[in-house]
């Protein structure tokens, strides 16, 4: 198994306890004044040495955001969110950037190692010569980690620049690449795209940048790891990937974060650019701190993702397993602009507790012969409440669109609820749309054929969650499919009965 | 003859007059304007009414009543049956043949007790101007047979108020028939309770003008082991939303809501229902079918919520849209909302044009491309009827939808 | 070895099981035969311990172990498999992945080495080989998509891998042709050892032509009212239920 892994193993050991990444670090922290207003943005932008055209950027996007006001058609009840009373910019003090992982805080690195992500390109080495497993296809990681808004330590930097592939942080990115940025950021989510994004545009402080350049095959899977740590801090990610005629790259985000008492806002953006026969595929397994049984204390994560497939026959796979967060407001998108294009949304929703998800997808039929897949399976336990959301729109020039959807839902206990919302809006007489949505429990009669064999109660939930999940789990790289399969069942640990 | 003042204006005139005359009624009313006054005209940002804006009927002048109504009685589908007739939303005598029975009262408003004028606007507007309506009540185990419900309509804005009651075991098949010539806003409110193990079926035909807004609301509460049995086809109308809330109370209530829109020209159809599923081993089914044709718009939302005492819910939604013009548009929203976790709940929808594989199976048969065609889409339609019991009910209708698909404009 | 005195048990509050007695030793297969709603399955799902099923009185052990204060799992640990009459579908479930998780709690349980997958799937090949079953049953999802016969040999695979020491088999023949039959009775037949006692119910006697019994105990309104050696099935299907159950009235 990769090193990743291996490590999430060791600290992810079945037990019954809670939360297991449930800690947190006392590092010095540069941390900006509570409150948002020009200065705080001025201050990021001095901070990452940001170039004018990018402050102006984001200085418009915050004049955008004050006219805005925070969406409400989501199924979703929460405590209002006081955006003045957010630390928008955390950092660890340092003395300039890192050159090396030498330079990086020793306490710092062994945060990294307690989550199991390995920085030390060593350590990776050393797993992947390690192998002997034929029957595994070992895959090496680049990994791009972020703590607490800065990118600190980016691996792999030399195999990639060999092929012409860029990875780095966002902020690197505009420094090093600034007419890249310049010529794809905000093209696929504008500033004015919604509240959030207009937030995210004006204090987004990392992400990650990636760059495929024509006819490359990325030669290993892109990985980025994310913690929020400083109380009241909110984290703003902003990931750019740009696959350029001809290329491919396979991208996985996880995450992880402490407990905290008061809420935490995470508000991303990711735009996703593929040219002509150009293929991203985004994998996302999130384990954000859920709040406790109660509900307090949990991540509140209102993401948007969105990609362009602005090239004919160019494809963008959606894949995420999502069991954390308190409240979740996403709806990964694609825009089919190429004719041929191609579009999929795979996801598993796992809410328990009071755990609130309103998510989805949105594809956007607009070339000829444009082909969309959704498949989207909701599972409630708790008192939580779990909604699909999705639209499927067809323009009036999309020959041929083609679109199929399966939303299923698995209510375990009752005091959950599941609902699924779907728009369904054609303008082409030649599309051809199918939808269907289903709803079920665990039957009685399953759980006790399990257990007459043998299965524990638990292993018997998980059993058949995870084979009604089959069909997302089996799109994801295996390494997180592993680590997907545990989350689920941790996540649902205790639900039944 | 006065030209009709443009209906939101006259709203506050019309009803300051209503206010002087009924005195009776008046806190109703007044509460009612209050509401409109508030809200106005439901606006395309809320979401029940997302897909279907109502600007034009805000700018829609009406053209003043005639007197030529009885000319429209030719037009009702040839079923034999005692009618109730409204015309321009008053009660007419003359065209009407009453049933044996059971009890129908007109002359006034039947309020009924389910309307839920702060929540749905049209309601509102409706509670605030009604002048007639029918109040239809069966007594226990009363059969009732079949009666006609016809609207006729040759101008102005008129909002009938219409209540039905079944008593414990009793049955009814209701035809219900709106249509008219000219330029008119017809905008009535239903309110029916069915009594534990009674039947309501009910056939609603909108023919209304091509110049006509019909904008209607239906609440049905339905009792232990009752069913609402009803099935709605769309010709008419510039612009028209039917919408339907059904509540199941009792334990093993059922309520099937079909329908079939035929739309063409610049038609805008929405039909939008709502099934509450709110006690145990209830079932609700739909099959909704639409055909767009020319520049029509087809809106379907149809709700299913099912709460937490409603184990053993057996809920099943399926809709279908066939295109068969490039400018035609089919917006849909089949929602579920569930908090009960033994139930059985599925909805289906597809879009599409007609199948290349059928038509091409009737060609090499030998019948023509339009021919064919007509057939299937006939075939699609007529699907949709197949659960109508109502043979005259039924035949009636084949007729207008053969009638429609030889008439329309591409 | 199965040991019942006195059961009784309700079911949605009516009275099914009225008092049964009925000792299956090692090494023996006991036929229970009856007319329909006689409690046959009832007794079978108050052995395994299925919900809905009250006990109200009596005893039952496996092997000295009182088998009704255990959780399902539990008894399926002590030894015991249902071969049910009507085996549920578990979508999205791999038949193999199934049986290797089952498998390994009940060893896990018992204090034995779980397997992994490669020595997993050796086992149940040759079990697979020994039942005439095709490989591809092993990638398939449990029981979706299945004939009523392939269940049934569904049924007897997991059997055949889990190997308990107590087989109860629920009307395992009904609904099977001649074929399906006899590899159903070859994989009950297969089983049998010095530990292992099985009771198979069965509304007909044609099943034991091919699994013979070593006693037969016939089941009339919750009680067992007659019992006798294989030649009572034999007299059961000349006569058919109605003399027993006069008798017993």
């Amino acid at each position: 198994m990769p090193a990743v892994t291996e490590s999430l193993d060791t600290v992810q050991s079945v037990t019954q306890s809670g939360y297991k990444w449930g800690f947190s670090t006392d590092i010095e922290m540069d941390i900006a004044p509570k409150g948002l207003n020009e200065d705080t943005i001025r201050l990021i932008s001095a901070h990452k040495q940001e170039p004018e055209w990018l402050l102006a950027w984001r200085l418009n996007a915050f004049a955008a955001w004050k006219t805005m006001t925070e969406p409400h058609w989501a199924k979703l009840h929460h405590a209002p969110i006081d955006y003045q009373d957010i630390h928008y910019y955390a950092a660890p003090k340092k003395q300039s950037g890192p050159k090396s992982l030498d330079d990086v805080d020793p306490t710092l690195l062994a945060m990294y190692e307690k989550l199991g992500i390995p920085l030390k390109e060593r350590a990776i080495l050393a797993g992947v010569e390690g192998t002997e497993d034929a029957e595994n296809q070992r895959q090496q990681i680049a990994v791009d980690a972020v703590f607490d808004s800065v990118s600190v330590a980016t691996t792999f930097r030399e195999s990639l620049a060999k092929v012409g592939v860029i990875f780095c942080p966002i902020s690197e990115a505009v420094r090093e690449h600034p007419d890249l940025v310049r010529q794809y950021l905000g093209t696929v989510v504008p500033a004015g795209d919604n509240y959030f994004a207009a937030l995210n545009s004006a204090v987004f402080t990392d992400g990650s940048f990636v760059f495929i350049p024509r006819g490359v095959r990325c030669p290993m899977e892109l990985s980025t790891y994310f913690r929020i740590n400083a109380r009241n801090s909110g984290q703003f990610e902003r990931t750019l990937i740009i696959a350029e005629a001809g290329a491919h790259v396979s991208y996985l985000e996880g995450c992880t974060a402490p407990q905290r008492d008061e809420n935490q806002l995470h508000a991303a953006v990711v735009e996703l650019v593929v040219m002509d026969d150009a293929t991203i595929k985004y994998s996302t397994v999130q384990n954000w701190y859920p709040g406790d049984a109660e509900g307090r204390g949990g991540i509140y994560n209102f993401v948007t993702k969105r990609g362009d497939c602005r090239g004919a026959r160019s494809k963008i796979s959606w894949t995420q397993v999502e069991t954390g967060s308190a409240i979740t407001w996403k709806y990964p998108s694609c825009i089919l602009r190429g004719d041929d294009s191609v579009g999929e949304f795979y996801s598993v929703a796992v809410t328990t507790n009071r755990q609130q998800a309103d998510t989805g997808t949105k594809m956007i039929h607009i070339g000829r012969n444009t082909r969309s897949t959704v498949v989207s399976k909701g599972i409630s336990a708790g008192r939580s409440d779990n909604t699909y959301r999705g639209l499927v729109r067809v323009m009036p020039r999309a020959h041929n669109a083609r679109n199929h959807t399966q939303c299923d839902s698995l209510l375990i206990g009752n005091n959950c609820g599941a609902h699924t919302v779907p728009y369904i809006e054609s303008r082409n007489s030649s599309a051809r749309l199918e939808h269907e949505a289903t709803t079920s429990k665990i039957a009685d009669d399953q759980l006790f054929y399990c257990r007459q064999r043998g299965l524990s109660e638990e292993d018997a939930v998980n059993l058949i969650v995870n084979g009604f999940c089959k069909e997302v789990l089996k799109e994801l790289p295996m390494e997180f499919a592993v680590e997907a399969q545990k989350l689920l069942a941790v996540s649902l640990e205790g639900s039944v009965g | 003859m006065r030209e009709q003042a443009k209906p939101l204006e006259a709203v506050t005139g019309a009803f300051l007059a209503r206010y002087a005359q009924q005195p009776g009624d008046c806190d109703a009313r007044a509460e009612a304007a209050e509401l409109f006054r508030a809200g106005g005209l439901p606006s395309v940002r809320e979401e029940a009414w997302h897909y279907t804006t109502l600007r034009p009927l805000a700018d829609a002048v009406f053209a003043a009543p005639r007197a030529d109504a009885a000319l429209l009685v030719s037009q009702l589908p040839n079923i034999e049956a005692p009618r109730v007739v409204f015309v321009d939303g008053r009660f007419n005598a003359a065209l009407s043949h009453p049933p044996s029975g059971l009890s129908v009262r007109t002359g006034e408003p039947a309020w009924g007790t389910l309307a839920r004028p702060e929540t749905e606007k049209l309601v509102a507007l409706n509670t605030m101007l009604a002048e007639d309506g029918a109040a239809i009540e069966l007594a226990d185990g009363v059969d009732g047979g079949t009666l006609m419900l016809a609207s006729l309509a040759t101008g102005g804005a008129f909002h009938p108020r219409h209540a039905i009651r079944l008593g414990r075991g009793a049955r009814l098949t209701l035809i219900e028939v709106n249509l008219g010539s000219g330029a008119y806003f017809n905008n009535p409110v239903f309110s029916i309770e069915i009594g534990e193990d009674a039947t309501l079926t009910h056939l609603r035909i909108q023919q209304e003008a091509q110049a006509a807004f019909h904008l209607s609301t239906l609440y049905a509460e339905v009792g232990a082991r009752g069913t609402y049995d009803s099935f709605l086809l769309t010709l008419g109308g510039r612009l028209a939303r039917m919408e339907v809330h059904t509540r199941l109370a009792g334990e093993k209530a059922t309520a099937h809501l079909n329908a079939a829109q035929l739309l063409g020209g610049n038609q805008h159809a929405d039909f939008t229902t709502e099934v509450t599923h709110d006690a145990p081993a209830t079932v609700s089914r739909q099959t909704v079918k639409n055909v767009l044709t020319g520049h029509s718009r087809g809106v379907f939302q149809g709700k299913i919520a099912v709460s937490r005492i409603a184990q053993k819910t057996d809920g099943y939604q399926m809709n279908q849209a066939l295109l068969l013009s490039p400018d035609a548009e089919i917006d849909s929203k089949p929602e579920l909302e569930i908090y009960a976790d033994d139930v059985k709940c599925s909805h289906g929808a597809t879009v599409g044009e007609l199948d290349s594989d059928q038509l091409f199976y009737l060609r090499s048969r030998g019948v023509p491309e339009a021919e064919a065609r007509s057939l299937l889409v006939r075939a699609f339609l007529n699907e949709a009827l197949d659960p109508i019991a109502h043979e005259a009910a039924r035949e009636a209708m084949e007729g207008m939808i053969a009638a429609w698909w030889e008439g329309r404009k591409a | 070895m199965l040991e019942i005195k006195g059961l009784t048990a309700t079911v949605e509050g009516k009275a099914i099981l009225n008092g049964i007695d009925l000792v299956v030793p090692d090494g023996e297969v006991h036929a229970l035969m009856g007319p329909n709603g006689s409690g046959k399955s009832t007794l079978s799902y108050v052995l395994s311990g299925r919900e809905g099923y009250e006990v109200t009185g009596g005893t039952a052990t496996i092997n000295g172990r009182d088998l009704l204060a255990l959780t399902p799992e539990q008894r399926a640990a002590a030894g015991l498999f249902l071969a049910f009459q009507y085996p549920v579908e578990l979508p999205g479930v791999g038949n193999a992945n199934f049986l290797r998780t089952a498998l390994n709690a009940i060893r896990r349980s018992r204090g034995e080495e779980e397997l992994n997958a490669v020595q997993f799937l050796k086992l149940a090949r040759a079990e697979l080989k020994q039942l005439s079953m095709a490989d591809d049953m092993l990638k398939r999802n449990v029981n979706v998509g299945f004939s009523g016969g392939e269940k049934k040999r569904n049924e007897v695979l997991q059997m055949a891998i889990l190997r308990p020491k107590l087989a109860i088999l629920d009307e395992t023949d009904s609904g099977l042709d001649i074929d399906a039959l006899k590899i159903v009775a070859d994989g009950v037949n297969a089983l049998r050892a010095p530990d292992f006692s099985a009771l198979v119910i069965t509304h007909y006697q044609r099943l034991l032509d091919y699994i013979v019994p070593d006693r037969v105990h016939v089941l009339v309104h919750g009680r067992i009212v007659r019992s006798g050696g294989p030649e009572l099935a034999q007299e059961l299907e000349a006569t058919g239920y109605a003399a027993v159950t006069a008798e017993a009235a």
